[in-house]
């Protein structure tokens, strides 16, 4: 469960990223984050992440304020999370593999088991054939899936994706969503923060809509393939 | 396998690996912190061999203590019993006998001891405690005066204080050399480890955001500035061997002429082990403190 409360961003140079932003994220929800360049998504993303710290009022994650959270307990928080992020941040220098063992050996999971581990999250996303190839040899689409391996391998309870889509064609967008709506469907929860709101309909998401810093709005999509999915709330 | 030992296993193989990525690099680091351990390491070695020198050389850190003319055996078995009980170190009775047949014996003095119309020299005990530190000596030729019939304690306590204070001004030298160059090799440690850090700002970075603590970030750069300062402390230790033996032959020259066998003593495994650990350390402290700055500057 995420919780935030009167959540505030001023940067030091001024800028108000998020002001008075409340809302709650259940267990297994997916939620979809929207609003335009600049409306503050990134933001609320490294908030939740713990990457960022609020400037004013709460987060909760799992009964953990992260205003509150010490330096050496933001960690062990991360691993609850399945980050995904719009720049994939893999690394160049290893093999698909490697990227996707990284998290593995984070928590101290070497060795054989490890590697089983890290084949079946390069299964779930496509990517078993490639294991050896480095990720420059991999297309943006292939990119972003090495990414959501890498994100999945830990089984996290909730995945937190920061514009996965974005600089994807079509084709592959659609594939990174349908991982994700696979993820959702066993459970998992779903964060995606986008611009673009092609893929709501398709997934009838819960929606929060970023205006300025603020909420402007929370709804949910369209549903053409759930059978769950409500108007606007 | 437990994950604790694992990561360690694992930052261990870590650090072997980027030892062996860039062999030149590594080998140049490795040839200054060598070379930056073997300097004092060598200065301890020589001051060791002349502190063993000193003690090995005869007459300087003895005590020559002189019986009255009118003691009798009962005053001689009565300084030989308190001796006995002190165990203070070694010693052996000359007798006034042997004094005047040793002079004797000494090139031009055979005609001086035949003139004298009698022997003038009294009974003796030299003594050769196991403690020779001067201040412990200085008390022991205060106790033997006090002994009854003894008439004269002999130590050459200003000889002993001033090689003594040559001995330890060379020690403090030595130890700062030590203090110098432990602080080189904390830096070569710092910037070699910096740059590896520079190089792997990204991999850091992703581990961090996606759940690393800071001790899984620091755990293979500490692995590489400990191994790398071992590999450093085993160099010195070869440096100093090779020069030992390369000195061996003319300090055992030097020795003879001047009547004596003394032997240059090297490291032992135990020094070795020492100083390897001491360069492992250093590498450690340097490693730690460069991986920190980085980790702090990245929040």
């Amino acid at each position: 469960m995420i919780a935030a409360s009167a959540l505030g961003k001023r940067y030091s140079e001024g800028l108000e990223a998020l002001k008075d932003v409340s809302f709650e994220i259940g267990d297994g929800e997916m939620v979809f984050i929207t609003g335009h360049s600049g409306a503050g998504k990134s933001t609320l993303f490294k908030l939740i992440a713990a990457i960022e710290r609020p400037s004013s009022g709460s987060i909760v994650v799992n009964g953990q304020n992260l205003a509150a959270l010490s330096r050496g307990a933001v960690p062990y928080l991360r691993r609850n999370f399945g980050l995904i992020f719009q720049d994939q941040k893999l690394l160049f220098d290893r093999n698909v593999l490697d990227n996707v063992l990284l998290p593995l050996s984070i928590v101290g999971q070497t060795g054989k088991d490890a590697i089983r581990r890290a084949r079946a999250a390069l299964d779930k996303v496509g990517l078993l054939a490639r294991e050896r190839a480095t990720p420059v040899a991999l297309s943006g689409g292939e990119q972003q899936r090495l990414a959501i391996a890498r994100a999945v391998v830990n089984r996290p309870a909730v995945l937190l994706a920061d514009e996965p889509t974005a600089n994807l064609d079509s084709g592959s967008a659609a594939d990174i969503l349908e991982i994700f709506r696979a993820f959702h469907q066993v459970g998992v929860t779903v964060i995606i923060s986008t611009h673009d709101p092609q893929w709501m309909a398709r997934l009838s998401p819960r929606i929060l809509c970023l205006e300025k810093g603020q909420i402007k709005g929370q709804m949910r999509g369209t549903a053409r393939d759930r059978a769950d999915g409500g108007g606007a709330r | 396998m437990n994950a604790w030992l694992a990561q360690h296993l694992a930052a261990l193989r870590d650090a072997l690996r980027r030892l062996a990525a860039s062999p030149l690099n590594s080998a140049l680091s490795l040839l200054v912190i060598g070379i930056a351990l073997t300097l004092p390491t060598a200065g301890w070695v020589v001051i060791e061999n002349l502190h063993e020198a000193t003690r090995s050389a005869s007459g300087i850190q003895q005590i020559s203590v002189f019986m009255a003319a009118d003691a009798g055996k009962r005053d001689i078995g009565e300084v030989e019993s308190r001796l006995r009980g002190a165990k203070i170190g070694t010693w052996r009775f000359v007798s006034r006998d042997e004094a005047l047949k040793r002079m004797q014996s000494l090139e031009g003095m055979t005609e001086v001891v035949a003139s004298l119309p009698r022997n003038p020299l009294p009974d003796a005990f030299v003594v050769e405690p196991a403690d020779a530190r001067p201040e412990s000596l200085e008390v022991l030729a205060q106790t033997f005066s006090g002994w009854p019939k003894v008439a004269h304690v002999q130590l050459d306590s200003a000889w002993v204080k001033r090689f003594d204070a040559l001995l330890r001004i060379g020690k403090r030298v030595v130890a700062l050399l030590a203090l110098l160059f432990a602080g080189a090799l904390v830096a070569v440690t710092f910037n070699t480890i910096r740059l590896q850090i520079l190089a792997q700002a990204a991999e850091i970075e992703v581990s961090k955001l996606i759940g690393a603590t800071d001790a899984f970030i620091r755990r293979p750069f500490q692995y590489y500035g400990a191994l790398q300062g071992a590999l450093g402390g085993l160099l010195a230790a070869v440096l100093v061997a090779a020069g030992g033996y390369f000195l061996a032959a003319p300090v055992a020259e030097l020795a003879a002429l001047y009547g004596g066998n003394f032997a240059l003593r090297g490291l032992s495994p135990g020094d070795t082990a020492v100083l390897t650990a001491a360069g492992a350390a250093l590498g450690w402290l340097g490693a730690q403190i460069s991986v920190s700055i980085h980790l702090h500057q990245i929040g």
